[in-house]
C-alpha cells in the first residue's frame, strides 16, 4: 500500500502540487437483521480504493479511484492536480495550512473478540432468540433486531513525510419492538433507537448488552404505551436519559462547533452556526456545571469518534468545548485553525471512505459526568418528566431552535416515577436549554453512545460520532410541543 | 498480480474529466464471469449486480471554490441461493479470485441461516421498455466548465454584496443485473445538479435544479433567483406561531411528502408500520390529489427494473384523494396473491419495496397566481431537517429555511423569521386549495419527484427561531 501512496504523491508533486495527502482504505462490513422471526438482511461487503487530496495553484483538488495499479493511481493523482488547477479559476485567497509534524506510526483499536471471527450462526442465533422473546408479548406487531460490524484499514501518507496505518474494528447491535393498535404506532428500542449502540469495540460489545435479557421489557413497554397517558404540554422540569442527552449534545453542541459550518463552508447544505467567531471565550453556553470536551483519544473511551490520527495526519486530541459553562473551543482542521488563534489543528478531519474528501467532523463530543446519583436525582425532583430513547430529532440550520421526541416518558411526582407517558417531546433554544441544566449524574451512570448515521458534506458522507452522557436535569423546558394543537 | 476478468476497469483519462464508463459488453462480461465461476460452487442460483459510477462535484462557499472532487467506482454484488437460503456479498475487486471469494462468502452467509419460507426462485429472462437518460453533454462537462459557471455565480453575489455557496456536479452511472436463469438487464444515465445558497447579512435564499441533461437548467438563472430572493429576505420580522395558509414551492412540497411514500409498500402494511393500515380505499386526502409512480415519465430518472430485475410498472397510488394501490416486490405480492409491480429492493432485505418515481398530478395555478389569491399567508421556499413525530398520523416536524415571506392582500409584503412546523402530511393533503403544474423538483430530504407547488390552508407552525 505504501508504494501506491508514494506513487500517487510523486505524481502529484511532478504535476505541480505544493502539498498532497493520500489515503488507501480497505473497508469490510457485515450486516445482519431479523424481522418477525425471519432473517432480513444478511450481507457482507468489502471496498478498497485510494483518494488523493492536493493543493495546486493555491486551491484544492481531490480524486479517487478503485483502480489500484501504478497507472491507475498515477492517473488519479494527475486528475486531482488538474481539478485543483480548475478550482484556482474561482479562488479568492490562497489556502494556508497550520504546520504539523510528520508521523510514522501504526495503530489498532483495541478489541477482545474479532466480530468477523465469531460464527455467523452464533450471531444470528442471538438475534433470532431476542426476536422470539419480543414476539412472545401480546400486542407486539413487529419485531426487529440488527448487528453491524466493520473493519477499516487505512494507510495515510502525505508530502510532509507522514506514513500512518490505522485499523479500526467497530461493532453495533440493537433490538426494537413495535405495536400497532387503535390507530396508533408505538415503539421501544434497546439499548438505543435507530440500530442500538455502536462503538469502537469487538464482539464484546454485543456480549455486554445482553439483548436477550432486555427483550421482554422492550416488548412489554411498546405494548403498554398504548394505554399510557399522553405527555402533557407545559413549561416544566425535564430529565433526559443518557442516550437522548447524547443526541441532544450531538445536535446542539457538536454541530455548531464545527468550524467549517461557522465559516460558511457548509452553508448550502448542512447549514451554518450561531457560534460566530466573536462568541469564543465570551458566550455563556451553559450553566456552570456543564463541561463538554471533544476527545478522540482512547483515554476517553472506545467511541465512534476515537482514533490515533485524523485523516489529515494530526494526532488525536482532547479539546475543551464548554468549560464551567463558558464556550471555549471549536473543531478545527489544518486550514481553519489559525482563524481561531490556534497554531495547530484540533485533529477532526475525517472521511467516510477512500472516495470521499476528509472534512471537519465531530470526534467524541461528550458531556463530562457530574456528581449526582441517579436515584437521588429522581428523589430530588418534585414534579418533572423523564424522557428516554430518541424517536425524532430536528434543529434549525444555525442550531438555535430544536425539537426532540422520545419513545417513552415517565411522570415524576414527589421524587418518584409514578406513571408511564406516551408521545413525549420537548423543544427549546440551544443556549437557553443548556443554561437551564441544574444536575448531571456521576460517572457510574455515564455511557459513551455511538451515533453511526451523521450526514454531512456534498457528496454526502455518513460518519460515526461518539457522545458521552449521563442523565441530567433541565428546568423550565417547553414540553409536549410536538403534539400540541394536532 | 492475480488473474483479472477480461475487462478494463476504467479508461482513467489523465485529466480533470470524469473517467469513462465501461462499454456495455464489458459490463456484461463481469456478469457472465461471475455466473460462470458460480457454476463450480454449490450455488443453486446466482444473481449479479454490477454498478459503476464516475462523478465529479465542485463545491463553493464564501464566493470561491473550496472543495472539488471526482470519483470512479465499480462494485459487484453477488447473491447466491442454496437449499432455500439466500445472502449477498459485495466487492469492488474484479479479478477472478476476488469474484470467486465473493461468491463463496455469499454462499457461506446463506448456509449460516435457517431456511427462508418466502424465498422464490429467481425470475428468468424478461423484456424491458427502453429509456434514454444518457446525455453526452452532461457526461462531457469538465472541471473547468464547472469552475467557470461557479465563478460567474460568485461574481454576481459579489456584485450584489452577497455571499454564495453551493455545488455544481455532473456524472454518469450504469448498472447491469443478471442471474443464472438467463435474466439480464442494463441501464445507464447521466446526472447533473446545480444548487446555490445566497446570503445577505443574516438573510439567505436558495435555488436548485437537477437533471439528466445539464442543458435543462441555467446555473446563472438559478444564481440570479437565489440572489434576488436573498435580498427580499432581509429584515425578517417575527410572527406568532399558529395555523397559516401557506404557499409551498415545489421543493418544499417534495421534501415533506417524500416521507409518505415508504408507507405505500405492501411489506410496510404487512408489518403494520404504514399509515395506510386500515385506510386503503378511503377518502384520505382531498379530491385534487392524484399520485402515480412512473419511472417512464419524461421528467423522471432511474432504471426501468427493480432489485430483482423485474420491469417497473406504472402504478396509480392515489386517485382523487383515495389510496388505491400499493407497490409489491415478488415475495410481498405472492403473500397476498397479487402481481409484483417491479418496485422490490435487492434481496435479501426486510423492507420489501417502495415507489421511487413519484409523479403528482398538477393544476393550473402559477405561484404568482397563488400569491395573488391569498389574503394572508406565507410563501415557503424550502423546508429543512424534517423528521417523523407520529408514524400513523404522519405528523412531521421541521423548519422553514432560506426564504419565508409574508403574503398580504395578494402580494409579498415582508420577510419572516423561520418557523418550526408540526404538521400531519395526511391533513395537509386534505387542505390543498390550489396546485401549480407539476415540475421536476429537487430538495435535500427526499428523492427527486414530479410535484406541483401547493397552496395549503391551516398549516401548523408551532414555534419560531431567532432568524
Amino acid at each position: 500500500m505504501w508504494d501506491l501512496c508514494t506513487n500517487a504523491l510523486d505524481t502529484a508533486k511532478l504535476r505541480g502540487a505544493a502539498y498532497g495527502d493520500v489515503r488507501v482504505m480497505h473497508l469490510r462490513q457485515r450486516d445482519l437483521t431479523t424481522k418477525n422471526g425471519q432473517v432480513g438482511t444478511l450481507s457482507q461487503s468489502e471496498s478498497i480504493g485510494l483518494g488523493i487530496r492536493v493543493l495546486a495553484n493555491g486551491a484544492w483538488g481531490f480524486a479517487s479511484t478503485d483502480r489500484l495499479t501504478r497507472e491507475g493511481v498515477s492517473a488519479c493523482a494527475a486528475q486531482a492536480v488538474s481539478i485543483a488547477k480548475a478550482s484556482a479559476l474561482a479562488k479568492r485567497s490562497e489556502v494556508a495550512m497550520a504546520s504539523e509534524k510528520p508521523f510514522v506510526d501504526s495503530w489498532q483499536s483495541p478489541f477482545r473478540k474479532d466480530p468477523f471471527e465469531i460464527p455467523l450462526e452464533t450471531q444470528l442465533a442471538l438475534l433470532l432468540a431476542a426476536d422470539a422473546e419480543m414476539r412472545r408479548v401480546k400486542g407486539v406487531t413487529l419485531t426487529e433486531t440488527d448487528m453491524q460490524f466493520r473493519k477499516i484499514d487505512s494507510w495515510f501518507a502525505s508530502t510532509i513525510g507522514s506514513r500512518i496505518h490505522q485499523r479500526k474494528v467497530i461493532s453495533g447491535c440493537g433490538i426494537a419492538a413495535t405495536s400497532f393498535q387503535k390507530e396508533e404506532i408505538q415503539k421501544r428500542s434497546y439499548p438505543n433507537s435507530f440500530g442500538g449502540q455502536h462503538a469502537l469495540q469487538g464482539y464484546e460489545l454485543v456480549d455486554s448488552l445482553d439483548l436477550l435479557k432486555n427483550a421482554p421489557l422492550v416488548a412489554e413497554e411498546a405494548a403498554a404505551l398504548h394505554s399510557a397517558s399522553q405527555c402533557p404540554e407545559r413549561i416544566g422540569t425535564l430529565i433526559l436519559g443518557s442516550s437522548q442527552l447524547g443526541l441532544q449534545i450531538h445536535e446542539s453542541i457538536g454541530h455548531p462547533i464545527e468550524l467549517d459550518r461557522v465559516l460558511g463552508q457548509e452553508a448550502n447544505f448542512a447549514g451554518t452556526s450561531f457560534l460566530t467567531l466573536d462568541q469564543l471565550n465570551k458566550l455563556k453556553y451553559a450553566s456552570s456545571i456543564v463541561n463538554v470536551v471533544a476527545d478522540a483519544r482512547l483515554d476517553h473511551g472506545q467511541g465512534l469518534g476515537t482514533f490515533a490520527y485524523d485523516d489529515e495526519g494530526v494526532p488525536a486530541q482532547c479539546t475543551d468545548i464548554i468549560k464551567d459553562g463558558q464556550f471555549r473551543g471549536y473543531l478545527s482542521n489544518r486550514e481553519t485553525a489559525h482563524l481561531v488563534g490556534l497554531d495547530r489543528s484540533s485533529g477532526t478531519m475525517r472521511t467516510e471512505s477512500w472516495n470521499r474528501l476528509p472534512i471537519i467532523r465531530m470526534t467524541n463530543v461528550s458531556l463530562l459526568p457530574g456528581t449526582w446519583d441517579y436515584d437521588d436525582l429522581i428523589a430530588d425532583t418534585h414534579d418533572g418528566i423523564l424522557m428516554e430513547t430518541n424517536r425524532s430529532w430536528s434543529i434549525d440550520d444555525r442550531r438555535y431552535q430544536f425539537q426532540f421526541s422520545t419513545e417513552i416518558g415517565w411522570e415524576i411526582k414527589g421524587g418518584k416515577k409514578i406513571r408511564m407517558l406516551k408521545n413525549p417531546s420537548y423543544s427549546g433554544i440551544t443556549t437557553e436549554f443548556w443554561n437551564s441544566c441544574d444536575a448531571i449524574c456521576r460517572l457510574g451512570h455515564w455511557t459513551l453512545w455511538g451515533t453511526p448515521n451523521c450526514g454531512k458534506g456534498q457528496p454526502m458522507q455518513t460518519m460515526g460520532t461518539g457522545h458521552g452522557a449521563s442523565p441530567a436535569r433541565f428546568r423550565n423546558v417547553r414540553i409536549g410541543t410536538a403534539f400540541s394543537n394536532q | 498480480m492475480k488473474p483479472r476478468a477480461k475487462i478494463r476497469k476504467s479508461s482513467a483519462a489523465v485529466s480533470a474529466e470524469a473517467a469513462d464508463l465501461l462499454r456495455g459488453r464489458e459490463l456484461r462480461g463481469i456478469v457472465d464471469t461471475v455466473l460462470r465461476l458460480a457454476e463450480s460452487t454449490g450455488a443453486e442460483e446466482t444473481e449479479v449486480h454490477v454498478d459503476e459510477v464516475a462523478d465529479a462535484l465542485t463545491r463553493f462557499a464564501n464566493n470561491a471554490i473550496h472543495q472539488n472532487v471526482a470519483e470512479h467506482g465499480l462494485t459487484v454484488s453477488i447473491r447466491t441461493v442454496a437449499s432455500g437460503r439466500t445472502a449477498r456479498a459485495t466487492t469492488n475487486r474484479i479479478d477472478e479470485d476476488s469474484l470467486r471469494a465473493a461468491i463463496e462468502a455469499s454462499l457461506s452467509l446463506a448456509h449460516s441461516q435457517p431456511k427462508d419460507p418466502r424465498l422464490l426462485p429467481m425470475p428468468g429472462k424478461l423484456r424491458y421498455r427502453a429509456v434514454n437518460r444518457f446525455i453526452k453533454p452532461t457526461a462531457a462537462l469538465s472541471a473547468e466548465n464547472r469552475a467557470m459557471a461557479v465563478r460567474r455565480a460568485c461574481d454576481l453575489a459579489v456584485k450584489n454584496g452577497q455571499i454564495a455557496a453551493g455545488i455544481y456536479s455532473n456524472g454518469q452511472s450504469q448498472s447491469a443485473l443478471g442471474n443464472s436463469r438467463g435474466l439480464f438487464a442494463a441501464y445507464r444515465e447521466t446526472h447533473s445538479e446545480f444548487s446555490i445558497t445566497v446570503q445577505e447579512g443574516p438573510a439567505a435564499s436558495w435555488a436548485k435544479a437537477n437533471s439528466a441533461d445539464v442543458r435543462a437548467f441555467d446555473p446563472q438563472k438559478l444564481a440570479a433567483r437565489a440572489s434576488e430572493k436573498a435580498h427580499l429576505a432581509v429584515n425578517a420580522r417575527e410572527l406568532a406561531p399558529g395555523r397559516y395558509t401557506v404557499i409551498l414551492e415545489p421543493a418544499a412540497v417534495l421534501d415533506l411528502v417524500g416521507f409518505l411514500f415508504y408507507d405505500f409498500a405492501a411489506t410496510a402494511l404487512e408489518d403494520k408500520r404504514s399509515c395506510l393500515n386500515d385506510r386503503m380505499g378511503k377518502q384520505l386526502f382531498g379530491q385534487n390529489i392524484t399520485i402515480s409512480d412512473d419511472v417512464y415519465h419524461p421528467l423522471q430518472q432511474g432504471a426501468p427494473f427493480d432489485g430483482e430485475g423485474l420491469p417497473r410498472q406504472r402504478v396509480q397510488l392515489v386517485d382523487r384523494g383515495i389510496p388505491k394501490n400499493l407497490v409489491y416486490s415478488r415475495a410481498a405480492a405472492k403473500a397476498v396473491h397479487k402481481q409484483p409491480t417491479g418496485h422490490g429492493f435487492a434481496l435479501p432485505n426486510e423492507y420489501g419495496e417502495a415507489p421511487m418515481n413519484l409523479v403528482f398530478a398538477g393544476g393550473d395555478f402559477s405561484i404568482d397566481k397563488m400569491v395573488a389569491s391569498t389574503e394572508r399567508g406565507l410563501l415557503v421556499t424550502r423546508l429543512w431537517y424534517i423528521r417523523e413525530v407520529d408514524p400513523y398520523e404522519k405528523v412531521m416536524t421541521g423548519m422553514t429555511r432560506d426564504g419565508l415571506f409574508l403574503v398580504e392582500n395578494g402580494r409579498v409584503t415582508a420577510a419572516v423569521r423561520n418557523f418550526r412546523f408540526n404538521q400531519s402530511i395526511i391533513e395537509m393533503l386534505k387542505n390543498v386549495e390550489l396546485l401549480s403544474p407539476a415540475v421536476r423538483a429537487t430538495g435535500e430530504e427526499a428523492f427527486e419527484m414530479v410535484v406541483p407547488a401547493m397552496k395549503v390552508r391551516d398549516f401548523h407552525f408551532s414555534e419560531v427561531t431567532k432568524f
